[in-house]
């Protein structure tokens, strides 16, 4: 008589929920990481099954890493979803300092509740994210917390990357002089999130800009002499405006933007407009903004508008020596104002 | 975008600035009030003011509905919120400001009181449709352009029989506080009012007009011109303020006629006087109590009277002691001259009116202005 293979019901992907039992390390917790995420994610390094992954780095080369945590509401939104954005939030952190990013870590804090259905379309989603940017998911985690302690799912990401040993780019390095580079229209993500928002029911066309942005860097970088780039970041919460900031307080410098040149779609601008925002404030997810050195400033602007995430790419103003490290901005009708940290979070006007 | 690049047009803007330099009288200094806190933010946010003469000063007033809202009715909120487990609706801009014992709306949401920002006192009704078993609230604040839709939301509240929903009123009215500025006996402590005309608010007088502003105009022979929030808008209606001054007039002109008529809009004047009634007195934070300057709600309505429905007592808070803001708001000192003023009063943490809401002067001068005290080295 031969031994009969164990036999396990698969996964219910189109009616199953996640329960308590997925998160308690047995069989079903295996059988949901082994149908659901190694299937999408699959790589050699996930296949080892080993709890941790094992990476070269070159000679020569530099290791960057970042992190970020995942927490938006809804789960899908007009331009992306939580699993696409998960990918590109770090993926973009990492390549903010002039880095390739590589490999990814991401962890999961699933809800009890949540339908198997939304969770594969999610991981689909993550998984088409990472195979795009060549940035594979090479080791992960899933938790289970009960239903009302968290938010459908949370997804941690974490991501590594290298760069030449020698490379220094970073927020502390804006020097006055140097100019303002966007890499394009500016409020798209969070726009598009809010306009999903229960309590604001609007139709809009506007789509989350959510994108990975490091083969756009690597096209700035290559087009530039090293150096010549001082600081990358992108606007992402606090929008563009609390961006300059930081790098204005971290570099000690201030700066002057120019309220004309910085591109925002007329949807996006008409939103904000009625729901008293100021899309200098609003979320960005596949923008960046290049702080480099002036006489670059024209060859770095050609380069971005060359790729197809920078079409749109303006010079929008100049770093200045500034004590009190104000960001300002020369104003549409021709007037100057702070252009400052945002205070709270960004809740629209009344009246 | 449509019906808006028009009105911030730079090139337009350079001939209204041109205008202002050449016929403002280099003799005289002219000292003008926004009332309305949108017509501050305006100024702020698009850099008006750098386009107006050096002798002429925009004073910035009263007109913001959060910055006025004393914080012992914010208490009362939080009573209802904290204490009395109601499912409290507000507008965003509410939820910030500081209340007494260090809380807030967010601050009371965090410690677990069911708090929503709502875009409309439609919202909270809806709410209160969909939450059968709890006791929903409006906290209602604003001047008369907020005050229509919260008559109307009571109007069907009533007419569709909801026994769960009430509103906790704070409107306030225009007029008064406008009147209250120049009349009252704490001007005279903080000195002359150097104040020569008024920039009359714009949606404000969608509704109630521009007539309501005639007799205060001829009583105190100030001129006043409504103008609409746009950086033009608000160029042009000082040019006509200017041009009053010059001339010896006093009278209230339109500049935003594309909006607002002489009697403004009847349809939402009814549904508020079906409402709404005047109140006595009603304290303004900065201000003080300024008689006949809010509203209330009709006996008719009662049910629908937050403050008889849980028997609320008014409680006033006293400001801190160093804030110049009843000062400021009278245009009597500028947010620099006050001791606290971006030192322990920030936009993060606002000790007085006019710092918490981005359309109070403070803050709007704090975050959009702050560079013009910079000490040149």
């Amino acid at each position: 008589m031969s031994p009969r293979l164990a036999y396990m019901k698969p996964l219910d992907l189109k009616s199953g929920r996640i329960d308590m039992n997925h998160g308690a390390g047995g069989r079903v917790g295996a059988q949901l990481v082994e149908e659901l995420f190694v299937r999408a994610f699959d790589n050699p390094y996930l296949r080892q099954g080993n709890d941790a992954a094992r990476l070269t780095v070159p000679q020569g080369m530099r290791l960057v890493m970042a992190t970020d945590a995942h927490v938006i509401s809804p789960l899908f939104f007009p331009g992306g979803d939580i699993g696409s954005l998960a990918v590109h939030g770090t993926v973009n952190d990492v390549a903010m300092l002039g880095a390739m990013p590589l490999y990814l870590s991401a962890s999961f804090i699933l809800e009890e509740g949540l339908p198997l259905a939304q969770l594969a379309r999610i991981v689909e989603s993550m998984a088409a994210a990472a195979r795009h940017c060549g940035t594979p998911v090479v080791t992960g985690d899933t938790k289970v917390v009960e239903r009302g302690k968290g938010d459908g799912v949370f997804i941690s990401t974490t991501g590594l990357g290298l760069m030449p040993a020698q490379r220094d780019i970073g927020g502390a390095n804006a020097r006055p002089g140097d100019v303002l580079l966007l890499s394009g229209s500016i409020g798209e993500h969070g726009v598009a999130v809010l306009s999903q928002r229960e309590s604001l029911q609007f139709d809009t066309e506007i789509l989350s800009d959510s994108a990975p942005l490091h083969l756009l860097v690597a096209a700035l970088l290559s087009a530039l002499p090293e150096g010549a780039v001082r600081v990358l970041r992108d606007p992402t919460r606090g929008g563009l405006a609390t961006t300059l900031n930081e790098i204005a307080r971290q570099s000690a410098v201030g700066m002057l933007l120019d309220e004309a040149a910085i591109p925002v779609q007329p949807q996006v601008a008409a939103a904000c407009e009625m729901l008293g925002l100021d899309p200098l404030y609003i979320a960005n997810e596949g923008k960046l903004v290049a702080i480099v050195a002036a006489e670059a400033a024209d060859t770095a602007l050609s380069a971005l508008r060359a790729h197809p995430l920078g079409v749109h790419a303006a010079r929008i103003g100049v770093v200045q020596a500034d004590p009190q490290r104000f960001v300002q901005m020369r104003t549409g009708v021709g007037g100057r104002r702070v252009v400052d940290w945002l205070s709270g979070e960004a809740l629209p006007r009344i009246c | 975008m449509k019906y808006v690049d028009e009105f911030r047009d730079q090139a337009l803007a350079r001939n209204l600035a041109a205008s202002l330099l050449a016929e403002a009288d280099t003799a005289r200094r002219y000292h003008f009030m926004e009332f309305c806190g949108g017509h501050t933010h305006a100024l702020a946010r698009h850099g008006v003011l750098d386009l107006l003469p050096p002798n002429l000063r925009m004073i910035h007033g009263p007109g913001c509905p959060v910055c006025v809202l004393p914080v012992g009715r914010i208490d009362m909120a939080l009573q209802l919120a904290l204490q009395r487990g109601v499912l409290l609706c507000t507008y965003g801009d509410v939820m910030r400001v500081p209340a007494s014992a260090g809380l807030s709306l967010q601050r009371a949401k965090a410690r677990g009181a069911d708090i929503r920002m709502v875009y409309s006192p439609a919202d909270a009704l809806h709410l209160a449709r969909a939450h059968p078993t709890r006791e929903v609230v409006f906290l209602a604040i604003g001047f008369e352009t907020t005050t229509p839709p919260s008559a109307l939301v009571l109007r069907q509240a009533a007419r569709a029989g909801i026994s769960n929903f009430s509103l906790l009123c704070n409107h306030v009215l225009t007029p008064p506080a406008i009147t209250h500025i120049l009349q009252s006996p704490e001007a005279a402590q903080y000195g002359r009012l150097p104040l020569d005309g008024f920039v009359g608010p714009a949606h404000v007088s969608i509704v109630i007009g521009s007539a309501p502003y005639e007799p205060f105009a001829r009583a105190w022979h100030k001129p006043v011109v409504i103008s609409g929030f746009e950086p033009l808008d608000l160029m042009q209606s000082i040019l006509m303020l200017l041009r009053q001054v010059n001339d010896g007039r006093a009278e209230v002109e339109n500049q935003f006629t594309r909006a607002v008529q002489r009697y403004g809009n009847a349809t939402a004047q009814a549904v508020v006087a079906e409402v709404f009634e005047m109140r006595d007195s009603f304290e303004w934070r900065g201000l003080g109590e300024v008689p006949h300057s809010a509203l209330q709600i009709r006996p008719a309505f009662a049910a629908f009277d937050a403050e008889r429905r849980f028997d609320l007592r008014y409680q006033p808070v006293a400001d801190h002691k160093q804030c110049d803001c009843g000062a400021i708001l009278r245009g009597v000192k500028q947010p620099t001259d006050c001791k606290l003023f971006a030192t322990v009063c920030t936009p993060e943490n606002p000790l007085g009116s006019c710092m918490v809401s981005s359309e109070g002067s403070c803050a709007a001068h704090y975050s959009y202005g702050r560079f013009r005290d910079a000490v040149v080295i």
